[in-house]
């Protein structure tokens, strides 16, 4: 494998676009669903907004992703298109999946997201099974499962972990983890003090990394998905971050320590990343304003679709249950 | 090929239709705990020859890792491969339930068409040897009450072999349930390359007096059952039904509407069974015409018992078939 080679500001630039456009909408999304004008189970990755996109970057339409219910953050940065993606959230006709997915169970196969699963761990082991796939024929695709802290305490994680790296799957596991398990702070539910310790039990790979670091972030990255895609076998990442929201909108986090909480929010990962780009002139002020600009542009377009979308027919419910529709 | 048996058990019929789908198709794929042949080929050999025939990177053994395993074989199957996964026992289905109601089941709905599941899900059951309470279950109603996943349940070699063919072509997760005390039993052998549909019942028996439905091994005691009430100028039109879910309502309709009498015959237990929702609808459709009352007949409500005495009063033997379907006419 070769020496990992620090990202030109091209890529850097890429990572915080993608940064940026996931932080626009999330707060998009949360201000829409405030004034009632969409009702969804929101759940905000704002604060997450590194480990995706500096992942993505390493990544082509060809290679799979398998998010979670918190995985809109994910899907942005793997290129889920706007409009169809807000629909979705928005459960028109005209979403990703016809309005009936969802937010906890968004796919967009032509961007690679194969499963969003709204159950705890489940990304795990379809992302090996894409994997295998790859594997039996020969492709060289990379399938990346993406997770909580919480997940790592459930069976389907030691299980996936365990078969990937029996057989040497091209399969990354990152593990985001922002310190809370829906309510439950890590510590609280977890016996060891890194998940990534855990893939010392698989023999593969575990690295931990500072997940609000996109050069970091990008290094872990880049490593997991080469190892993978050179047939060198599954890497587990744990993506240390923090949630800036509770578990889902509407929660009051009561349960989340206050100064814990600004302290992270005061090192927000966007603007700092932003300002780091500008110093280090891998960009400009003009820009960066302008593409945050083209952003907004977007997501005016795209909840202007949404809202002016349709509903799905009721015929829906009796279509995609098979094939054929069928009468049970 | 060498020459065709003209008798096979279900054991052989299975292996038969993995290795004709196999041999013509290189996207299907085996996996499954032991079930290459450095393990044995399965536990009963159903996959025995498989791997060295077409290599253990379609044929894998597998940890003992049912999630992941059901979980491999769903990922693999959204981008076009045919996994035949086998659960080793129907019990075992019951730690891998996420992958297979959550995931396997929903994925075609919830992504609105863009993905499909097509797995083959295969798992042996069936009390009479034994095992006692977590090796026997019949738990097909679990899965026909998931809309999205099609529950398939052969009662003789040659069926094994032709539903198999079709789970294993079709586009959406299909669960095979094999009978374990009945896989030595021979039957007719197949025709190598042809399939039986799916979601299509079988009249295996036709008669004019009661109907008789049924699937899976109990077909077999409902045969012996219609054979005993003949002596007796009973005409039992005896159903197998071959799939579950989903349910070919309209042949079992068409007889009860010209017997005006059903039975139904499972070895699930039978509160809440596939007896229940036959019953329903037959009484839905056919209230007016039925000159009885329908008949269930499924194992006590009570986990599969190991000792031998408990283990056959569990089950439905003749004896309870026949006493059902003559209850039907008095």
């Amino acid at each position: 494998m070769n020496a990992y080679q620090p990202p030109s500001s091209e890529v850097l630039v890429d990572i915080y676009r993608r940064m940026t456009l996931i932080k626009q909408n999330d707060e998009r999304f949360r201000s829409v669903i405030k004034a009632g004008k969409l009702v969804m189970p929101y759940y905000s990755p704002r604060g997450q907004e590194v480990i995706p996109s500096a992942m993505s970057v390493c990544l082509t339409d060809d290679d799979y992703i398998c998010t979670i219910y918190r995985g809109v953050h994910d899907m942005i940065a793997k290129g889920v298109p706007l409009k169809a993606l807000w629909a979705e959230l928005g459960g028109r006709v005209t979403g990703t999946c016809k309005g009936k997915g969802g937010p906890m169970h968004v796919t967009h196969p032509a961007s690679g997201v194969m499963v969003t699963t709204g159950i705890v761990g489940s990304s795990m082991p379809i992302a090996n099974g894409l994997a295998l796939a790859a594997q039996i024929r020969g492709e060289s695709r990379v399938a990346v499962a993406y997770f909580g802290d919480g997940a790592s305490n459930i069976g389907a994680f030691h299980e996936s972990l365990n078969m990937a790296s029996v057989w040497k799957l091209p399969v990354v596991f990152v593990c985001q983890n922002n310190g809370y398990a829906e309510h439950t702070k890590y510590a609280y539910g977890t016996s060891v003090a890194n998940i990534a310790q855990r893939a010392v039990a698989y023999q593969m790979p575990g690295v931990t990394v500072n997940g609000n670091d996109p050069i970091a972030m990008h290094k872990a990255a880049r490593e997991a998905v080469d190892r993978a895609r050179s047939g060198g076998g599954p890497t587990l990442i744990e993506a240390n971050t923090f949630r800036f929201h509770g578990h889902v909108f509407g929660d009051p986090d009561a349960y989340m320590d206050k100064h814990e909480k600004a302290a992270w929010v005061a090192k927000d990962p966007v603007p700092l990343f932003r300002q780091w780009l500008i110093d280090a002139k891998h960009a400009t002020e003009d820009q960066l304003a302008a593409m945050e600009s083209e952003h907004e542009a977007q997501i005016d377009a795209a909840v202007e679709f949404t809202l002016s979308s349709a509903f799905p027919d009721v015929a829906e419910l009796a279509r995609d249950i098979f094939k054929d529709e069928v009468i049970a | 090929m060498s020459q065709a048996p003209t008798s096979i058990n279900t054991i052989q019929a299975v292996n038969y239709a993995l290795d004709d789908a196999m041999a013509a198709d290189a996207n299907v794929i085996v996996l499954g705990e032991d079930v290459a042949d450095g393990q044995e080929g399965g536990i009963v050999g159903v996959t025995k020859g498989l791997s060295s025939k077409y290599g253990t990177s379609r044929v894998r053994s597998t940890p003992i890792s049912e999630q992941a395993i059901v979980g491999a074989a769903i990922g693999a199957s959204m981008v076009g491969m045919r996994p035949v996964a086998e659960i080793m026992l129907m019990n075992f289905t019951t730690v891998a339930m996420d992958m297979i109601v959550n995931h396997a089941a929903k994925l075609r709905f919830m992504s609105g068409g863009q993905t499909n599941v097509p797995i083959v899900i295969r798992t042996m059951t069936g009390a009479g040897f034994g095992t006692g309470g977590q090796h026997a279950d019949y738990l097909e109603a679990w899965f026909a009450h998931v809309a999205g996943i099609k529950v398939v349940v052969p009662s003789n070699p040659a069926d094994a072999y032709g539903l198999m063919l079709s789970c294993i072509r079709d586009d959406d997760p299909c669960l095979f349930i094999e009978n374990m005390p009945s896989y030595w039993n021979p039957g007719n052998a197949p025709e190598r390359g042809v399939a039986i549909p799916l979601g299509k019942a079988n009249v295996v028996r036709a008669g004019t007096d009661v109907t008789v439905i049924s699937y899976s091994r109990r077909v077999q005691e409902v045969m012996a059952a219609a054979e005993a009430l003949a002596n007796d100028g009973i005409a039992c039109e005896v159903i197998d039904l071959r799939t579950v879910s989903p349910l070919d309502t309209d042949t079992i309709l068409t007889s009860v509407a010209k017997t005006g009498r059903a039975v139904v015959v499972h070895e699930a237990v039978k509160p809440f069974g596939v007896g229940a929702e036959i019953a329903s609808r037959i009484y839905e459709a056919l209230f007016r015409e039925l000159k009885a009352p329908v008949q269930r007949v499924g194992s006590q409500f009570c986990p599969v018992p190991f000792s031998k005495p408990l283990e056959d009063a569990f089950v439905p033997g003749v004896a309870d078939i026949e006493t059902a379907v003559r209850a039907t006419l008095e």
